[in-house]
């Protein structure tokens, strides 16, 4: 079926199986590949991208669940200004190492800024637990945030 | 700085061009030889100034650094810029990487003689070298152009973050500038390295070139490849090891609507469609029966008691130090404890994946490459060409922790059989799915360890027997003929057979049984066994001596000064011997364990809190001493990145067969560690002026023994089987 979606500020339509998952829609019909997929199961957070601003995994997503809500990615989320600031402050620390869960975690983090502009290291936890990064930048992740939210206070 | 283009080449440039250098400096015949006129050939566009193999200098001033290593988070595209950047005297700023391509001749790494790979954290340390003699190559003939332009002698020109600059006259040149001319130089036979103390880039913060594109989604890994016609493939795999399809019935995959193509595979069954998810909903509703005549059906229980058994027979000696038999009926006392370690996924965020787009004389293979050589003769061999007809295009990996580097090159195989089965119609890319990437094998081997330790009456140890049961990794791969010797796989026994400690009788053997479950090196390999029976069985001697853990390892390392100076680093920056604060309702304790991996030493010291059956790693302290500390950012990184995989290990990690069959699939049963259980990280360096070591893996194997000792001091239990289950 035709599916008319808002991604990243910007009418489209895409033809696909409405139990098709938003992710594979981003990346297969719509060439968006920097949401990534890593379990299918919304267990590790790779495929985060936002709904209507709220982090959702797009690998259990049916594409179906998405018209009329704003769909935002990796490649929309500099458009924000917490977004923009999120991104520089993870160029500013280099926090990826391999990097391929780390739109999971710009997403994830931007939401909780969106939020919350001050967030406590168990609003932290909260809020990252779901993205996993086997490199191990948690630590880096989180120094990121902090970094961020003074930059947005 | 003068924008570059292609389309505005004027004849004459690009014969000036064509004299570009091309020279291999793994081959000093070719290196001498090389000059006007008698350069390599390549034909360089536009006044590009190839200087070698692994600089590229456009008129833009652009210096391009060809990187042979595959960067998978480690750093690769960092550290490995930064040795040419400081020699050849470029700003950062200038500095762009690409991705060599497959060539031994030329990207080989100089570790593992003529073949290309990355691996056993060889990257900076077979680079250093050749790359600050490729960058200080390329600087001399750049300042050769400028002496001749100017008619000054070279060595009144200085060259300082991209500048050319003969101070004395005030005349000053970009690379850029020079470009052209420094390709009509000769290669100066031999060029003089920097002066450690005068290096601007090495062992400073240099900004990582991946950040960015890691940061905007922008980042090609091979799961994001795109080409004309592409067709992706989802494989049902056989449910056990060493199955084979029987027959299949492929009616209802070529049911669903976009399904292309239906095959059979030596691997399984492929289902091909333009898109990842229709391919898979095909594969799911496939019906194949399997013969499993050849099957694999053994339990991991049952595993570990035939090794049991195994580990109460002589095995074959990887070290024998005094008589340790005569000294255990001696001792005073003695300890006797063992050890179970299970199969371990590596479970790399990118799942298994390739791309290959076959031709009737070219195999192109899109990859988070890590092993170019192995693959491009597996994969010439499957569709029936030569190794030099197949193009390995190196892509970033979603990490690895040694996964892409597969002997048998066995994702890669499956990608090539399914391109050929489709007689190279359509570029196939091979996607598994998360449960297909937990359940492919080639695991970190299950091993089982026993250790016996002798006391004299003071406490001091005389004797240390250990036996360890456990596949060989290396028989069967291209490693074995230089690392396995009279039936001794080294990576079997790395860290049991080279123990540090000053331990007059001392006996290490080993049993390889045969299993049909595929084994690999998993980041740090032997060592991800061997540092947690030695480091824990030592405290556990310790303990029996009444000696403190950490005075006991100062005494015994004697001459080894470097892990000596990694104990104490840590100890000192972990305040060991000040009494742990103390929570009330909880347990607290402090752990230490050192370890030498991949010639880098680390040291670590855990501290760790129990409360209601919970534990939770508070804080780490980590020393390392890997020589010359290139970037000591990209170091902490991957000390903190060792520090989380090895955690990951030691809590939660176990692969476990039922009959034959992987339990786990996803990380809902295989859990990786998660932002709420992270412990406080430092990460102190050793100053050295040693050759640089590395450092992808040499921070994984000292975590779960510092832990578990931690865990020891505070709960007075001991942790014998990974993971730790309180």
């Amino acid at each position: 079926m035709i599916l008319p979606l808002d991604v990243n500020g910007k009418p489209t339509q895409v033809e696909a199986d409405s139990n098709t998952p938003l992710l594979w829609v981003l990346r297969d019909h719509l060439n968006l590949t920097g949401t990534k997929y890593g379990c299918g199961m919304a267990l590790c957070g790779a495929c985060t991208i936002h709904l209507d601003g709220a982090p959702t995994p797009s690998c259990t997503t049916p594409v179906s669940a998405a018209p009329g809500k704003r769909i935002t990615t990796i490649e929309g989320i500099g458009a924000s200004n917490i977004g923009q600031v999120v991104q520089a402050a993870w160029i500013a620390l280099d926090v990826p190492q391999c990097g391929y869960c780390q739109s999971g975690q710009i997403m994830a983090a931007a939401a909780l800024l969106a939020a919350n502009k001050n967030p406590s290291d168990a609003d932290i936890d909260a809020a990252m637990t779901g993205v996993v990064c086997r490199c191990g930048t948690y630590n880096a992740i989180r120094a990121a945030i902090k970094r961020a939210a003074r930059a947005l206070a | 700085m003068d924008t570059f283009g292609i389309v505005n080449l004027s004849r004459r440039d690009f014969l000036k061009a064509g004299a570009g250098l091309t020279l291999g400096l793994a081959a000093p015949r070719v290196f001498a030889q090389a000059g006007p006129g008698r350069a390599g050939g390549k034909a360089v566009a536009g006044g590009v100034f190839e200087a070698n193999d692994f600089v590229r200098i456009g008129k833009d001033s652009r210096v391009t650094v060809i990187v042979k290593h595959l960067e998978m988070g480690q750093g690769t595209y960092t550290g490995l810029p930064t040795l040419v950047a400081e020699e050849l005297d470029a700003d950062w700023s200038q500095i762009r990487v690409e991705a060599a391509p497959a060539d031994a001749s030329r990207y080989n790494n100089l570790f593992w003689g003529p073949a290309q790979g990355t691996g056993g954290s060889t990257a900076m340390a077979n680079s250093w070298e050749q790359l600050r003699t490729a960058g200080a190559t390329a600087r001399a003939m750049l300042v050769a152009a400028a002496a001749q332009r100017w008619g000054v002698q070279p060595n009144t020109i200085t060259v300082s973050r991209g500048t050319v600059l003969h101070k004395d006259s005030g005349r000053k040149a970009s690379f850029g500038q020079l470009a052209a001319d420094a390709g009509k130089q000769l290669v100066p036979p031999d060029v003089k390295l920097k002066d450690p103390k005068n290096f601007v880039y090495i062992g400073k913060r240099v900004p990582r070139t991946d950040s960015r594109a890691k940061s905007t989604g922008t980042a090609m890994f091979t799961q994001d490849v795109k080409l004309p016609g592409l067709l992706t493939a989802v494989v049902a795999h056989p449910p056990r090891f060493g199955a084979r399809v029987k027959s299949f019935d492929a009616a209802k995959a070529k049911a669903v609507k976009g399904v292309t193509d239906v095959v059979a595979i030596p691997q399984g069954v492929a289902v091909l469609a333009p898109d990842f998810w229709t391919a898979k909903t095909g594969r799911d509703a496939l019906t194949v029966q399997w013969d499993e005549t050849g099957a694999f059906k053994l339990g991991s229980p049952e595993i570990m008691a035939e090794y049991r058994k195994l580990a109460a027979t002589l095995g074959l000696s990887a070290r024998k130090d005094g008589d340790v038999n005569r000294a255990l009926a001696g001792a005073a006392k003695t300890l006797e404890a063992a050890y179970e370690f299970p199969y371990l996924a590596h479970a790399a965020m990118e799942p298994m994946n390739c791309v290959v787009k076959l031709g009737a004389k070219s195999c192109e293979v899109w990859n988070g490459e890590q092993f170019q050589t192995v693959d491009q003769a597996a994969v010439a061999g499957v569709v029936g060409l030569k190794p030099e007809q197949v193009s390995l295009h190196m892509l970033y990996a979603g990490g690895s922790f040694g996964r892409r580097a597969n002997p048998q090159s066995d994702y890669l195989l499956e990608a090539a059989a399914i391109a050929k089965a489709i007689n190279g119609r359509a570029p196939v890319k091979l996607v598994w799915t998360r449960e297909d990437d937990m359940r492919a094998g080639h695991y970190r081997p299950l091993n089982y360890h026993v250790l016996k330790g002798g006391l004299d009456a003071q406490g001091r140890i005389i004797a240390w027997h250990h036996r360890i049961v456990g596949q060989s990794i290396l028989t069967g791969t291209a490693f074995e003929g230089a690392m396995v010797k009279n039936g001794i796989d080294v990576t079997s026994v790395e860290g049991a057979s080279t123990l540090p400690y000053a331990i007059p009788n001392l006996g290490v053997e080993l049993h390889s049984p045969k299993i049909g479950v595929p084994v690999q090196w998993w980041r740090s390999v032997g060592s991800s066994h061997t540092a947690f029976s030695t480091e824990t069985f030592l405290d556990e001697l310790a303990a029996a001596g009444g000696k403190d853990p950490y005075e006991l390892r100062r005494t015994l390392l004697g001459k080894h000064l470097r892990h000596k100076g990694v104990l104490e680093l840590a100890a000192q920056k972990a305040g060991w011997g000040k009494p742990l604060a103390q929570t009330q309702g909880a347990q607290r304790g402090r752990g230490i364990a050192v370890h030498e991996s991949f010639n880098t030493f680390v040291a670590q010291v855990a501290e760790v809190t129990v409360r209601d059956g919970q534990l939770k790693v508070d804080r780490v302290v980590c020393a390392v001493d890997c020589g010359v500390a290139v970037n000591p950012a990209v170091i902490r990184a991957q000390m903190e990145s060792g520090i989380v995989f090895g955690l990951t290990a030691a809590l939660h990690g176990a692969i476990t067969l039922k009959e034959g069959v992987v339990e786990q699939s996803n990380f809902h049963d295989y859990a990786p560690l998660r932002m709420n259980e992270m412990p406080r990280v430092e990460v102190h360096i050793v100053p050295s002026n040693a050759k640089p070591t590395g450092v992808g893996e040499p921070g994984t194997p000292v975590i779960a023994p510092a832990v578990a000792n931690a865990l020891f001091a505070a709960t007075g239990k001991r942790v014998r089987t990974l993971p730790i289950r309180l």
